[in-house]
C-alpha cells in the first residue's frame, strides 16, 4: 500500500488555488489525522477493512450486542468478545486459510493492486 | 407612583395585559411536559448590575456562550467587526524593522560569530581515518585550545603593558613606551591595547585576500579543494598570528570560526594554490608583507573568492573594485561581498569620503616606481587618524575610482536602477545582491557546470522564499523540501546560513528561512551532520531572542537537528564551544544544549554533563556545564523530577568551586532546579543543604545573593519543621543583608523573605518579633518606592507577611505613612493596604486603627496629584468595602470630600471623585445612607453637562452605580427626568461615555421602562441605531440588549419597524448588528410577534435586506433553540426560496439558518421538514467559496444531529466511488466529518458489500437472528 500521506498530499495539490489558504483546506488535513477516515483514492478493499474494524469495535463496545451474538451462537459473552478481538472466528468462512487476526486483516489479504 | 403620568400608567397597564395574554398563549401552545419546563426560565432577563462581568465577557468571549447565550450574536460576527477596526488603526503601515536594529549590543554579538567550515561526519566514514584535508573534531578542539591560549597570552601582554605604562607614567618619562605590538599599516584604523571594544575592522584587506575562498567555493568544488591540498593539511600558525594585536583577538578571533584565523583553517588548503586549480602548491611565502605590493596581491586574489570573513564579519573591508575602474561581472560579485551594513554606509558616505580620503597603498604604489623605493615601517609613536565613519568601513577603498572613466559596456553591468530579474523572480533588495547577484548574470544556463546550475537553482528558490509572494514562497518551499536530498546538504546550507547571518534581516525573512531549514532537516536527516555546527551558529541566537516565537522556533529547529544528527554529533559539534572564551557563545551553547537534552532525553546527556561539570581544564567548561543544568530546569520544568537527584549530584561540587562565577551559577542552577521541581523533590537537595547554609556565612556579594536565591527556592519544598529550622538559620543573614545597598541583593532578599514567610513551618510570632522590626526599618523607606521592581517586590513580600501575621500588625505599621510627604511612597502604602485588606478583610482592625486608616486614605486620596494607575481609588474602595457598615460615621465626611472635589477645577480630580462614588455606592446602601445617595444623585445629575468625556463617563458610571443600588422608584432625580437628559448624551462619540450611558439606559429600560413615555423610548431607539457602529464590542452588545428591553417595554412593532428599515443601510457592521437586534427582539417578545413582519420584509427585492432577513432568521433560531419547532414549517418556504437563489450569500445564510434550526429541533419530530430542507442544501456541496462551503458543511453536520447519521450516509454513498475525482473528494470530505461525528452509529448503516474471491466483506454477525 502506498503511503497515505503522499496520496493526500497529491489530493491537496489538486485543490484550487483559492481554496489553498483557508480553513477548508485544513479540514481535510484534520480529518486525515483520524484513523478510519477516507480519501478520494481509497479502494473498495480499504474501505471495507475500515468498516469491518469499526463493526467489531462497535460490537465489543456495546454489551447488549455481545449478549445477543452470544445467544445466537451459543457461546459465552467473553468468548464472543475474544473472537471479535483476536482470531478468526469459527462462524466465518472455513475456506479461508490464513489465520489472521480479525482486527488486523478482517477481510483477508489485500487484493493485488493494478498498477496505475 | 401617584405622580406618574396618566400616559405611563396606561402603558404599564397595557404592558401587563399583553404579558398576561402572552402567558396564556404560552400555556396553550407549549407542551410543558414535553419541553420540560421551558428553558427560558434560565435566561438572563436583565443586564447584570455590575459591569465587571461585562468586561469578563469581553475578554474571553467564551463566557458569552454560557451566560448570555440568548443575547449575543455569534462571536465571529462581533469579533469580525472589531477586528476590522484594529486593522484600520495601523493602516498596514507598521514600520518594518530589522532584527539587528531591535536588539541590543549583547544579542548583536551573534553577528561576530563565524560560520565554521563543515566538519567530517565520523559515522559516514566508518573506520577510515579522516582525510587530513577535512576538518575533524580534533582540529576544532585544537583550535579552540589555541584560541584560549592566545586569549590568555593577550591578557598577560595587556596586563604587562598596562604595568609598563604605569611604570612609565611614574617615571614621567616622555619617551614612548616600547610597544610590543606591531602595526599592520599606518593608514589603517588600528586597534591597540584598549581597542577591545572596537571589535570591527580588524583585518586589513590583504588578510582577506589572503585567506580562504568563500564557503561557496569549497562546497561547489569539494574535490578540487581536496586535490589542491596535498600540502600539509594544517599549516603552522600563520605569521599574522604570531603577533596578533589584542584588538583582533577580542573580536572575530574570539569566535571559533576558521575563516578568520587563517592559520587554523583548512582553508589554508586553497590558500597556497591559486584558485584556478593549478595543482602546484606554492611554497610558503616568506617575504615580509611590506615587500609585497598590494597590486600583486590583488591579482593573486581569486576572482570572486571572498572569505567568509569578508562576507559575514561586519566591518571587514570589502575589497570593492581593486584597481578595477570598470565593473566586470566578477566585480559585481566582489561588490556583492560587502555586507549590507557596509553597503548602506557606502551609499551614504561615498560622496563625502571619496574626495577626502587619504591615499591608499594601492594608489601610492601606482604613483611611485616599483624599484628604488623601500617601504618603511611606520615609527612606533605613530597613531593613525581615526574617524568613526572610516573605522566602520575599514579602509575605505572606494567603489569606483574618483574622477570620470568611460564605462565599458557590459551586459551584466548593474546601474543604480535595480535590475529586472529574469523568470518572474521577486524583487531583490540592495542587501540581497551580495547573495543573489549571480542570478543577475544572464549567462546561458546550459554553459554552467551541473554544480553551478544546482547552486543557481537553490538561489532562485531561496530568493522566492525570502522575497516572493505567498504563492511563490509556498511552491519554492515545497520544491526545496522535496528536492533537498537531490540538491545536497552542502550547497543548501551554504546558501541559507549566510543569509541568516545578514545583519539587515527582518523578522519575517528570518522566520521563513528558519522554516526552510526546518523542512529540509527532515529530508536530509543524517546528511546534516557535517553542518551541525554551522546551523547552530545561526540558530542559537534565536534562543535568546526577545520574541517568544523566535525562541520557540529556535528550540524546534535545534530539537529536530539533534534528532536528525544524533547525540554524538551534537556533542561533538558543541563541545568546543563550551569553553569558548566568549561569554556570548557559551551562553547560547548552554541554552542549545538544554534543548538537545529535552529532545533526546536527559539520561542520554547525563554522562557528558557530568564530565563537563567536573572539567579540570577550564572553569569556563564547568560554568557552562552547570549552566546547561540550569537551562534544562528552566526549559522542561517539572519534567526534571525523575532526574533531579542526578542533576543535583552533577553540579553540587560547584558550590565549593575555586572560581566565584562557578559557585554563583551553581547556586542559580540549584534555584532553577528547585523552582522547577516545586513542591516535590526536597530529598534530592539533601546533599546541598549543608554547603548552601554554610556558604551563606562565608560568602559576600554576588555569590551570597545567588546562594540566598537557591535557599529561597529550596525552603518551600521542605516539611514544616525543617522549613522553620532552616528559615531561622538563614534569617540571620537575611536580616543582616536587609541593609545592603546593592539593588540586586535587595530584590533577592525580599524574594527570599517572601518565600520563607509563606512556608508552613514559620510561626507568626517569630515573624512578628524577629523579622518585622528590621524589615520595616530597612525596606519601608521612601527610596524603595522610586524603583518599579523594588516597589512591586516589596508590596508582594509585605502582603505575604500580612497573610501570616494578620492585617492589624501590618496596617498599624504603615498607616501613618499614608500621610507621608512623598507621593510614590504613599501610593506604595496604599497599594499594600489595598491588597492586604482585600485578601484578609478588615475585621482585625480596631476602632482606633480604623480612624487612623480612614483619616489616612482620605488624606492620601485628596493629596494625590498624578495617578494613572488608580491605586488610590482602588485602595479607597477596598478599605471602604472591607470596613462595610463601620464606615457609616465617616460617610458624611467622605461625601463632603467627594462633593467638594466634584466641583474642582481639575478634570482629573472630578473624574476621581465620580469614580469613587461608583466604588462606594454599595457600602453606602449597606449603611442605610439612601438619602445621602439621593443627594449625590442630584449632584451628579447637575454635572451631566460636563464637557470632558472622561469625566462625563465617570459621572454616568457613578449614576449607574447609584441607580443600581437604590432602585428605580427611589432614585432622585426621578427616572422620567433623568432619561430625557441621557438621550442627547447617547450621541456622544467617546467610547467611555457611550459605554456608561448605554449601560445606564439599558438598566433603566430593563427595570424601569414604565417611568418613561413610549415616545421617549422610540427616540432612544433611533439613537441606539447609531451606537451599533461603535468599535467596542461591549457597547454593541449593550445596545443590542437594550433593543430587547425596549421592545419588551413598548411592544415589538415600532422597534421592529425601525430595525427593519435599518437593514437597508450600507454599512455591513450596522446591518449585522441590526439583524442581531431583530433576533433578540424576536426572542424577548416571542418569535410570532416578529416573524410575520420579518418574512414580509424578505419580499423587498433588495439583496441586503433579504440577506439581513435570513441572517436574523439564523440568529433567531440560534437563540430560541427548541422553541423553533413551532416555526420551522412557517419559514420553510422562505428558506426553500433562499436555498435556490442565484446569490451565494443567500444560500450561505440560509444554510446557517438551517443549521441552527436543525440543531434546535433535534429529536422533536420535525424530520419531514428537515429532510425537505436537506434536499435543498445538498446540491450546494460542490460550492467552492470558502464561506458558503463552510456553511453548507455545518448545515449537513446539523442535519446529522437532527436526522441521524444513517440518513446522511445514504446521501453520501452515491458519490464515494464516483468516477470523477472532484466529486469523490467532496463526498469523502462529508463522509469523514460524518465518520468523525458518529462513527459508532454508522456501523448499523453501512451498505452490504459483496464478498470477492479472496476477500470477505460481509458482516455475518449483523444478520444473526434469535
Amino acid at each position: 500500500m502506498q503511503s497515505r500521506e503522499s496520496q493526500i498530499l497529491y489530493c491537496f495539490c489538486l485543490v484550487q488555488a483559492s481554496d489553498r489558504f483557508n480553513i477548508n483546506s485544513q479540514l481535510e488535513h484534520l480529518q486525515a489525522k483520524y484513523v478510519g477516515t477516507g480519501h478520494a483514492d481509497l479502494s473498495r478493499f480499504e474501505w471495507a477493512v475500515n468498516i469491518q474494524r469499526d463493526s467489531y469495535a462497535s460490537y465489543i463496545g456495546h454489551y447488549p450486542m455481545l449478549a445477543y451474538f452470544a445467544i445466537a451462537e451459543n457461546e459465552s459473552i467473553g468468548r464472543e468478545r475474544y473472537n471479535f478481538m483476536q482470531v478468526f472466528s469459527p462462524s466465518s468462512f472455513l475456506s479461508r486459510l490464513i489465520f489472521a487476526s480479525k482486527m488486523l486483516l478482517p477481510c483477508g489479504l489485500p487484493p493485488e493492486r493494478e498498477d496505475d | 407612583m401617584a405622580d406618574l403620568d396618566p400616559e405611563i400608567a396606561k402603558t404599564q397597564e397595557e404592558r401587563r395585559k399583553i404579558e398576561a395574554e402572552l402567558a396564556s398563549l404560552t400555556s396553550v401552545n407549549f407542551d410543558r411536559d414535553l419541553y420540560g419546563g421551558n428553558d427560558r426560565d434560565s435566561y438572563v432577563t436583565s443586564i447584570a448590575p455590575n459591569d465587571e462581568e461585562d468586561s469578563n465577557l469581553d475578554a474571553t468571549g467564551s463566557l458569552v456562550a454560557q451566560r448570555l447565550a440568548s443575547y449575543t450574536a455569534p462571536k465571529s460576527i462581533l469579533n469580525d467587526v472589531a477586528r476590522a477596526h484594529v486593522e484600520d488603526d495601523d493602516g498596514g503601515f507598521k514600520p518594518r524593522q530589522t532584527i539587528a536594529e531591535r536588539e541590543g549590543d549583547y544579542r548583536n554579538r551573534r553577528l561576530n560569530r563565524v560560520l565554521s567550515p563543515d566538519r567530517v561526519d565520523p559515522f559516514a566514514m566508518g573506520e577510515k581515518t579522516p582525510d587530513p584535508s577535512v576538518r575533524t573534531y580534533n582540529d576544532h578542539m585544537r583550535e579552540t585550545a589555541v584560541q584560549r591560549e592566545r586569549e590568555e597570552t593577550m591578557r598577560l601582554i595587556a596586563k604587562k603593558k598596562k604595568e609598563a605604562e604605569e611604570a612609565a607614567k611614574e617615571q614621567k618619562d616622555s619617551a614612548p613606551a616600547a610597544s610590543s605590538k606591531r602595526r599592520n599599516r599606518w593608514d589603517h584604523a588600528e586597534e591597540d591595547g584598549g581597542g577591545g571594544k572596537k571589535a570591527k575592522a580588524s583585518d586589513s584587506d590583504w588578510d582577506v585576500a589572503d585567506s580562504a575562498p568563500g564557503i561557496g567555493k569549497w562546497d561547489a568544488t569539494p574535490g578540487r579543494a581536496g586535490d589542491a591540498t596535498p600540502s600539509a593539511g594544517r599549516r603552522g600558525r600563520n605569521r599574522w598570528d604570531e603577533t596578533p594585536t589584542p584588538g583582533r583577538v577580542t573580536d572575530s578571533d574570539a569566535t571559533p570560526g576558521g575563516g578568520v584565523t587563517p592559520g587554523a583553517t583548512p582553508s589554508g588548503v586553497t590558500w597556497d594554490a591559486t584558485p584556478k586549480g593549478s595543482a602546484t602548491p606554492t611554497p610558503k611565502r616568506q617575504r615580509s608583507r611590506w615587500d609585497e605590493t598590494p597590486a600583486t596581491m590583488g591579482s593573486a586574489t581569486p576572482m570572486g573568492g571572498m572569505t567568509p570573513t569578508a562576507a559575514y564579519t561586519p566591518g571587514v573591508t570589502p575589497f570593492g573594485g581593486i584597481d578595477m575602474a570598470t565593473p566586470t561581472p566578477s566585480q559585481l560579485n566582489l561588490r556583492g561581498a560587502m555586507t549590507p551594513e557596509q553597503y548602506n554606509l557606502a551609499r551614504w558616505e561615498k560622496d563625502i569620503e571619496e574626495r577626502n580620503r587619504p591615499l591608499s597603498d594601492e594608489e601610492l604604489d601606482a604613483m611611485f616606481p616599483t624599484e628604488g623605493y623601500k617601504v618603511l615601517d611606520p615609527p612606533s609613536s605613530y597613531v593613525p587618524v581615526r574617524t568613526p565613519a572610516r573605522k566602520a568601513m575599514g579602509t575605505p577603498t572606494p567603489m569606483t575610482t574618483p574622477g570620470y572613466v568611460i564605462p565599458e559596456e557590459h551586459r551584466g553591468q548593474q546601474f543604480d536602477v535595480p535590475q529586472e530579474l529574469p523568470d518572474g523572480l521577486p524583487f531583490m533588495k540592495p542587501e540581497d545582491y551580495q547573495y543573489f547577484a549571480a542570478l543577475l548574470n544572464e549567462e546561458n544556463e546550459e554553459e554552467l557546470s551541473p554544480d553551478e546550475q544546482k547552486e543557481r537553482k537553490i538561489m532562485k528558490l531561496l530568493l522566492k522564499v525570502k522575497n516572493g509572494t505567498p504563492a511563490q514562497r509556498k511552491t519554492a518551499l515545497r520544491q526545496l523540501t522535496d528536492k533537498a536530498r537531490e540538491l545536497g546538504a552542502g550547497p543548501l546550507f551554504n546558501k541559507i546560513l549566510p543569509l541568516l547571518m545578514q545583519p539587515t534581516l527582518e523578522d519575517q525573512e528570518r522566520h521563513l528561512l528558519v522554516k526552510v531549514i526546518d523542512r529540509i532537516l527532515y529530508k536530509l536527516d543524517e546528511l546534516v551532520r557535517p553542518f551541525v555546527h554551522k546551523i547552530l551558529v545561526v540558530i542559537e541566537p534565536l534562543l535568546i531572542d526577545e520574541d517568544y516565537y523566535a525562541r520557540v522556533e529556535g528550540r524546534e529547529i535545534i530539537s529536530n537537528l539533534s534528532k536528525a544528527a544524533g547525540l554524538a554529533t551534537m556533542i561533538a559539534a558543541m563541545r568546543p564551544d563550551i569553553d569558548n572564551i566568549d561569554e556570548y557563545v557559551r551562553n547560547t551553547t548552554a541554552r542549545a544544549f538544554s534543548v538537545v537534552a529535552s529532545a533526546l532525553g536527559i539520561p542520554a546527556l547525563l554522562p557528558f554533563l557530568k564530565a563537563v561539570c567536573q572539567s579540570k581544564k577550564s572553569w569556563q567548561a564547568r560554568h557552562t556545564g552547570i549552566k546547561i543544568v540550569q537551562q534544562i530546569a528552566i526549559l522542561i520544568g517539572c519534567a526534571v523530577l525523575p532526574h533531579l537527584r542526578s542533576l543535583v549530584e552533577i553540579i553540587e561540587h560547584g558550590l565549593s568551586d575555586e572560581n566565584q562565577k562557578v559557585r554563583t551559577i551553581t547556586a542559580l542552577s540549584l534555584a532553577a532546579l528547585a523552582e522547577a521541581a516545586a513542591p516535590y523533590g526536597i530529598e534530592s537537595f539533601d546533599s546541598v543543604l549543608k554547603p548552601l547554609w554554610k556558604g551563606i556565612r562565608s560568602h559576600r556579594g554576588k555569590v551570597l545573593a545567588a546562594f540566598l536565591k537557591a535557599i529561597g527556592f529550596i525552603i518551600p519544598l521542605m516539611d514544616a519543621i525543617y522549613a522553620s529550622y532552616y528559615t531561622k538559620e538563614v534569617m540571620v543573614i537575611l536580616i543582616r543583608e536587609f541593609q545592603s545597598p546593592d539593588e540586586e541583593m535587595k530584590k533577592i532578599v525580599l524574594k527570599v523573605v517572601k518565600q520563607c514567610v509563606s512556608t508552613e513551618g514559620v510561626e507568626p510570632d517569630y515573624i512578628r518579633s524577629d523579622i518585622l522590626p528590621e524589615f520595616f526599618k530597612h525596606f519601608w523607606v521612601r527610596r524603595m518606592a522610586l524603583e518599579k521592581r523594588n516597589y512591586k517586590q516589596l508590596v508582594e513580600t509585605t502582603v505575604e507577611i500580612a497573610n501570616k501575621v494578620g492585617v492589624a500588625d501590618i496596617v498599624a505599621r504603615v498607616v501613618e505613612d499614608l500621610k507621608d510627604e512623598s507621593e510614590p511612597y504613599r501610593r506604595m502604602v496604599m497599594e499594600t493596604i489595598d491588597k492586604v485588606i482585600t485578601n484578609l478583610g478588615a475585621s482585625d482592625i480596631d476602632s482606633r486603627l480604623e480612624e487612623l486608616l480612614i483619616d489616612g486614605i482620605l488624606y492620601a486620596f485628596q493629596e494625590q496629584t498624578t495617578d494613572d494607575t488608580n491605586v488610590m481609588l482602588n485602595g479607597f474602595g477596598a478599605v471602604v468595602n472591607g470596613l462595610g457598615q463601620r464606615v457609616k460615621p465617616y460617610l458624611p465626611q467622605i461625601c463632603g470630600t467627594i462633593k467638594w472635589r466634584l466641583n474642582n477645577k481639575s478634570a482629573k480630580v472630578r473624574q476621581q471623585a465620580a469614580d469613587l462614588i461608583s466604588r462606594i455606592a454599595v457600602v453606602m446602601k449597606q449603611c442605610g445612607e439612601e438619602q445621602l445617595m439621593g443627594h449625590l444623585g442630584v449632584v451628579l445629575y447637575e454635572y451631566l453637562g460636563e464637557e470632558y468625556p472622561e469625566v462625563l463617563g465617570s459621572i454616568l458610571g457613578a449614576l449607574k452605580a447609584i441607580v443600581n443600588v437604590i432602585g428605580m422608584t427611589k432614585m432622585t432625580p426621578p427616572i422620567k427626568d433623568l432619561l430625557p437628559r441621557l438621550t442627547p448624551i447617547l450621541k456622544n462619540r467617546h467610547e467611555k461615555v457611550q459605554e456608561n450611558c448605554i449601560d445606564l439606559v439599558g438598566r433603566i429600560a430593563d427595570r424601569g421602562a414604565e417611568f418613561v413615555p413610549a415616545r421617549e423610548w422610540m427616540r432612544i431607539c433611533f439613537e441606539l441605531l447609531e451606537m451599533l457602529k461603535a468599535h467596542k464590542k461591549g457597547i454593541r452588545r449593550a445596545t443590542v440588549n437594550t433593543f430587547g428591553y425596549i421592545a419588551k417595554a413598548i411592544g415589538p412593532q415600532d422597534v421592529l419597524a425601525t430595525l427593519l428599515n435599518n437593514l437597508k443601510v450600507q454599512e455591513r457592521q450596522n446591518r449585522v448588528c441590526t439583524t442581531v437586534a431583530i433576533a433578540i427582539v424576536a426572542e424577548t417578545c416571542s418569535p410570532f410577534t416578529v416573524l410575520p413582519a420579518l418574512m414580509n420584509e424578505y419580499r423587498v427585492p433588495e439583496l441586503n435586506v433579504q440577506n439581513g432577513v435570513l441572517k436574523s432568521l439564523s440568529f433567531l433560531f440560534e437563540y430560541i433553540g427548541e422553541m423553533g419547532k413551532d416555526y420551522i414549517y412557517a419559514v420553510t418556504p422562505l428558506l426553500e426560496d433562499a436555498l435556490m437563489d442565484r446569490d451565494l450569500v443567500h444560500r450561505q445564510t440560509a444554510a446557517s439558518a438551517v443549521k441552527h434550526m436543525a440543531l434546535g429541533v433535534a429529536g422533536l419530530g420535525c424530520e419531514d421538514a428537515l429532510v425537505h430542507l436537506l434536499n435543498f442544501i445538498w446540491p450546494n456541496i460542490f460550492e467552492t467559496s470558502p464561506h458558503v462551503i463552510n456553511a453548507v458543511m455545518e448545515a449537513i453536520e446539523g442535519m446529522r444531529v437532527a436526522l441521524g447519521a444513517a440518513v446522511i450516509l445514504n446521501y453520501c454513498l452515491q458519490g464515494l466511488f464516483h468516477p470523477a475525482r472532484k466529486v469523490r473528494e467532496v463526498y469523502w470530505k462529508i463522509y469523514n466529518s460524518l465518520y468523525i461525528g458518529a462513527q459508532d452509529t454508522l456501523v448499523a448503516a453501512y451498505p452490504v458489500l459483496e464478498d470477492e474471491q479472496n476477500n470477505v466483506y460481509s458482516r455475518p454477525e449483523l444478520t444473526m437472528f434469535v
